[in-house]
């Protein structure tokens, strides 16, 4: 029997009760990533690393341990979480060979739930990017139809999942990098709060808007996930102390009845493609017809959030990626002085999106122009949370569209940068406002293409989230 | 003409703490290169800064010990450059919400008094070191790197090289007593850039300046600041502008080399660090910290003033915290501030290196109370204080050992000043005959034949009795 097909969940349960064997799983997963190499869905297989921990799952099932939910399940991690001893490239050429020398948090936290890791996946270099196009290494094709983008930067985990190379995969968000790729590659995607899942051992994008997320099959994969990787990690100091550990698979009361869903008029404006707007606005009568209350509202300041992000982002990736020159590990050539190391190694080093995004990082931050555009941003950033602050007196959870339209062509974008920045319009202001969002699949295109709806809910109501985006993706006519 | 040299100073000190400033790596001096390193403090991507708590708490002690307003809500930021002792590219500092404001110094020299203002106290972590591998590369030890530093910056109040001496004498001392720095300038724990400029004199228009960089010794800051006014007075003499640069000191030849120009000089992109909260640090934190701190030598030195001692020998006790702890603990025992002084000052003080005084409170305590006692005399006390200083021995041990004790007893002594009177007709007939001095002379014969153990005084006095 083909096992990958099924959920996290229900394999879950296979193991659980002795019907399949973790090697079994494993072999199928490293067998179906053999059959789709082609989609370059991962940068690189740890066949050894993941069978060596299939087998001691199996022996310590067998020896009557008990084990948690995720024991034995194969799943890949993407390719800016250090995993210690294997490589973490970000999908640059300037990592190409960096081994991490330490495991992030959430990698401790899924090793000690006794996860098999199986490979890492392929992303927008530096998780900048909205397509894959970005790495180094190739994009990763969309498993719907392989001429199509799988969606960036977690591309190669959406592609992963959907096409069941994995069962689930640990991706990142800066401004929409789980939930746009999971939207276009017709999986679940979930952003956490900032702050709930650590950040220790993943290679920063942008501080304070990077959150680590799963994606899934789905919605309850999502939550079984999230228990693993969530909780206060004393070795961050923005991670978040106060909140109650959860058992998120507890979320589910299958009931939506008087659920205020609110629907912000600013996302459903121009850019967004009509067969996508459709598919949100039928889940939205699917809601109603389940009891939940809609209710129309606005968001004036919420078409900022874009223009807001990249000065941000950009600021704090400048400064991040100023690590990389070669001194202590990644590429380093031959130079004459010190200045050509530094010009040498980066200019080699990172490409052409990661370079605009330094250099544009470098000028918001510079004199004269911080006041302008720092500063400026971080007060539009406060416009922002209070805006959402403000829905959320009324409403529960919003509903929106992940992603303006279904996935493109690959290279239909790569000469158009704001157009490939423009794909994550309705995800960034998440980010900017440090919530809770998650990307549920929604429909198709006519062209077969997946369609993905977007819950945004207030600072740590992921249970909320959960309980919603389930009603619809545990519907019966699905 | 005539100029007024205007000066401000950045001095750098690295805390004392166990640990760096953001990560668990010791902070040690001299260990094996690159040994105290992990992934934070390396600067590997993913790892993330935890701030060292008793960093700030050291910062804020140095605010207090220098009068500043330590602020409620600081904020660490980053500063963007590159240089390969800078493992991340930027250091965490602060910029805009330092931790520490307006503070000041009171300097003395040669008598004149005058205070210093400080700027601002701000806490950072420092850069490791670069060190050239002797075969033409240049190799990088981080172990320095993330260890937490304070920074330092005066406004331009110092008029002169003798006044920034003195402003990092009476630093450096009040830093030590603190404990939260070794402030070795030989070790690179304190270190400091000279801002100056000069201006004809009694002008309000401040002149342009250079910062002076690599200044090693108090001397060198000395040699530097009077070089560098020399210089710039010449260069406008002669016509010229003055050039806003950094400046190297060369201390082997005694002259600035410019480093870089305004021009070259970097732009920071100073921007708040994303992975750090700001520091809030509240009221009863800070008066916690207050009480905690020591009693500051500005304090002491009035103490001992009401104590009865003089300016200079003052000063000589508070310049080290050992020193005056050690007074005052004998002093408690004694309580004869004036001879424990000169005790402390002209014998302990000689013979203490590196600030080990080799003799217990206790110890030197009983000695002092013979000598303030007359049980053994002055110059017996030092021959005792020879044989305690470095052993367990106890006072009271040696002078029986050595039978240095006085003979105070008027009986015992009665018969030996007889014995001299009777011994010594001829200077007995010149006492009487009016010659005073003759006195002596038997004084010194009952020293003789008591082996230096009679009190002196109550020989003088029997003499006296028995002659007159």
């Amino acid at each position: 029997m083909d096992y990958t097909k099924l959920s996290l969940l229900e394999v879950s349960s296979l193991l659980q009760e002795g019907k399949v064997t973790s090697v079994e799983l494993t072999k199928q997963c490293l067998n179906n990533i053999e059959q789709n190499k082609r989609l370059n869905a991962l940068n690189s297989v740890c066949s050894e690393f993941a069978l060596e921990q299939a087998q001691k799952v199996d022996k310590m099932r067998a020896d009557g341990v008990k084990l948690g939910a995720l024991a034995g399940v194969p799943i890949t991690i993407k390719d800016n979480i250090n995993i210690k001893g294997l490589k973490t490239t970000c999908s640059s050429k300037f990592l190409e060979n960096f081994e991490a020398p330490y495991n992030a948090t959430i990698i401790e936290k899924l090793l000690a739930e006794n996860v098999v890791i199986v490979g890492k996946n392929n992303l927008d270099e530096f998780a900048m990017g909205s397509s894959t196009e970005n790495s180094a290494f190739g994009p990763a094709l969309n498993p719907h139809n392989t001429n199509y983008v799988s969606g960036g930067s977690s591309g190669g985990s959406a592609c992963a999942v959907a096409a069941n190379l994995c069962f689930a995969s640990i991706g990142t968000d800066t401004g929409g990098s789980v939930r746009q790729p999971a939207s276009l590659c017709g999986v679940v995607g979930l952003k956490p709060t900032y702050g709930l899942v650590s950040r220790y051992g993943i290679v920063a994008f942008a501080s304070s808007l990077d959150q680590a997320g799963p994606l899934t099959k789905t919605v309850k994969d999502s939550a079984l996930m999230l228990n693993a990787i969530c909780g206060y990690d004393q070795r961050e100091e923005t991670s978040n102390k106060n909140q109650p550990k959860i058992d998120y698979l507890k979320s589910f009361s299958g009931s939506v009845k008087g659920v205020k869903i609110g629907l912000v008029k600013e996302f459903f404006g121009e850019g967004l493609n009509s067969e996508v707007k459709a598919s949100i606005l039928k889940v939205a009568e699917f809601y109603k017809s389940k009891g939940a209350e809609i209710i129309e509202i606005s968001m004036p300041n919420v078409g900022n959030a874009l223009a807001c992000y990249y000065v941000l982002s950009s600021a704090e990736a400048a400064s991040n990626l100023a690590r990389f020159d070669g001194v202590k590990y990644g590429v380093s050539g031959s130079y004459s002085n010190l200045n050509e190391l530094y010009l040498k190694n980066r200019s080699n080093g990172f490409g052409k999106e990661v370079k605009r995004r330094i250099m544009l990082g470098n000028y918001v931050l510079s004199s004269g122009y911080y006041d302008a555009y720092y500063k400026k941003a971080k007060a539009v950033q406060k416009l922002i949370v209070n805006e959402f602050a403000k829905v959320f007196e009324t409403c529960d959870v919003l509903l929106t569209p992940t992603s303006p339209t279904p996935a493109f062509k690959i290279g239909e974008k790569v000469n158009d940068t704001l157009s490939m920045y423009l794909s994550d319009v309705y995800t960034v202001p998440v980010n900017i406002a440090e919530l809770p969002a998650i990307s549920v699949p929604c429909g198709f295109s006519s062209n077969g293409l997946p369609i993905g709806m977007q819950l945004i809910g207030k600072k740590f109501s992921e249970q909320t989230l959960f309980n919603v985006a389930d009603v619809f993706d545990s519907r019966e006519a699905k | 003409m005539e100029y007024d040299v205007v000066i401000g100073l950045e001095v750098h000190c690295e805390l004392k703490t166990n640990t760096k400033c953001f990560c668990g790596c010791k902070n040690e001096f001299g260990s094996d290169p690159n040994s105290n390193c992990c992934p934070v403090c390396l600067g590997f991507p993913g790892a993330l800064p935890v701030l060292n708590k008793t960093a700030v708490k050291y910062a804020v002690m140095a605010g207090l010990a220098f009068d500043c307003t330590i602020n409620n809500y600081s904020v660490f930021e980053r500063k963007n450059y590159f240089y390969p002792d800078l493992s991340k590219a930027y250091q965490i500092s602060q910029l805009e919400y330092p931790l520490c404001i307006n503070g000041k110094v009171n300097i003395n020299v040669n008598g004149n008094k005058k205070t210093i203002r400080l700027n601002r106290i701000h806490l950072e972590e420092d850069a490791g070191k670069l060190v050239h591998d002797g075969v033409g590369g240049t190799v990088v030890d981080y172990n320095r790197g993330g260890v937490p530093l304070i920074e330092i910056v005066t406004e331009p109040d110092i008029s002169s090289a003798e006044e920034a001496v003195a402003f990092l004498e009476t630093l450096k001392n009040t830093i030590s007593y603190t404990g939260i720095s070794d402030v070795k300038m030989e070790e690179g724990s304190l270190r400091c850039d000279v801002n100056l400029s000069v201006k004809p004199k009694g002008s309000d228009k401040l002149g342009t300046r250079t910062e002076m960089k690599n200044l090693n010794s108090f001397k060198a800051v000395y040699r530097a600041i009077n070089y560098e006014q020399r210089r710039q007075i010449e260069e406008i003499e002669d016509g010229n502008k003055i050039i806003q640069q950094t400046l190297r000191w060369d201390d082997s030849i005694g002259e600035t080399k410019s480093m870089r120009n305004k021009e070259d000089s970097q732009d920071y992109r100073y921007f708040p660090d994303p992975d750090l909260l700001p520091v809030k640090i509240t009221d009863s934190e800070i008066e916690n910290i207050k009480n905690s701190l020591p009693v500051l030598p500005t304090k002491r030195f009035e103490n001992y003033l009401e104590l009865g001692l003089s300016e200079y020998d003052a000063n000589l006790l508070i310049s080290s915290k050992t020193i005056s702890d050690f007074f005052n603990e004998v002093n408690k025992q004694v309580n004869n501030a004036k001879l424990v002084a000169n005790w402390v000052i002209n014998e302990v003080l000689r013979k203490t290196e590196d600030n080990n005084i080799l003799i217990s409170v206790q110890n030197f305590s009983e000695l002092l109370i013979m000598v303030s006692k007359s049980e053994i005399s002055s110059t017996a006390g030092k021959q005792v204080l020879e044989q305690l200083w470095g052993t367990n021995k106890t006072a009271a041990e040696v002078v029986e050992k050595l039978g240095l004790k006085q003979i105070s007893n008027t009986d015992e002594l009665k018969q030996i000043v007889q014995a001299a009177i009777n011994n010594n007709p001829k200077s007995v007939a010149d006492y009487k005959g009016g010659n005073e001095k003759a006195i002596g002379f038997l004084v010194g014969q009952v020293m003789k034949e008591s082996k230096g153990k009679a009190n002196p005084q109550i020989v003088n006095k029997l003499l006296k009795e028995l002659l007159d």
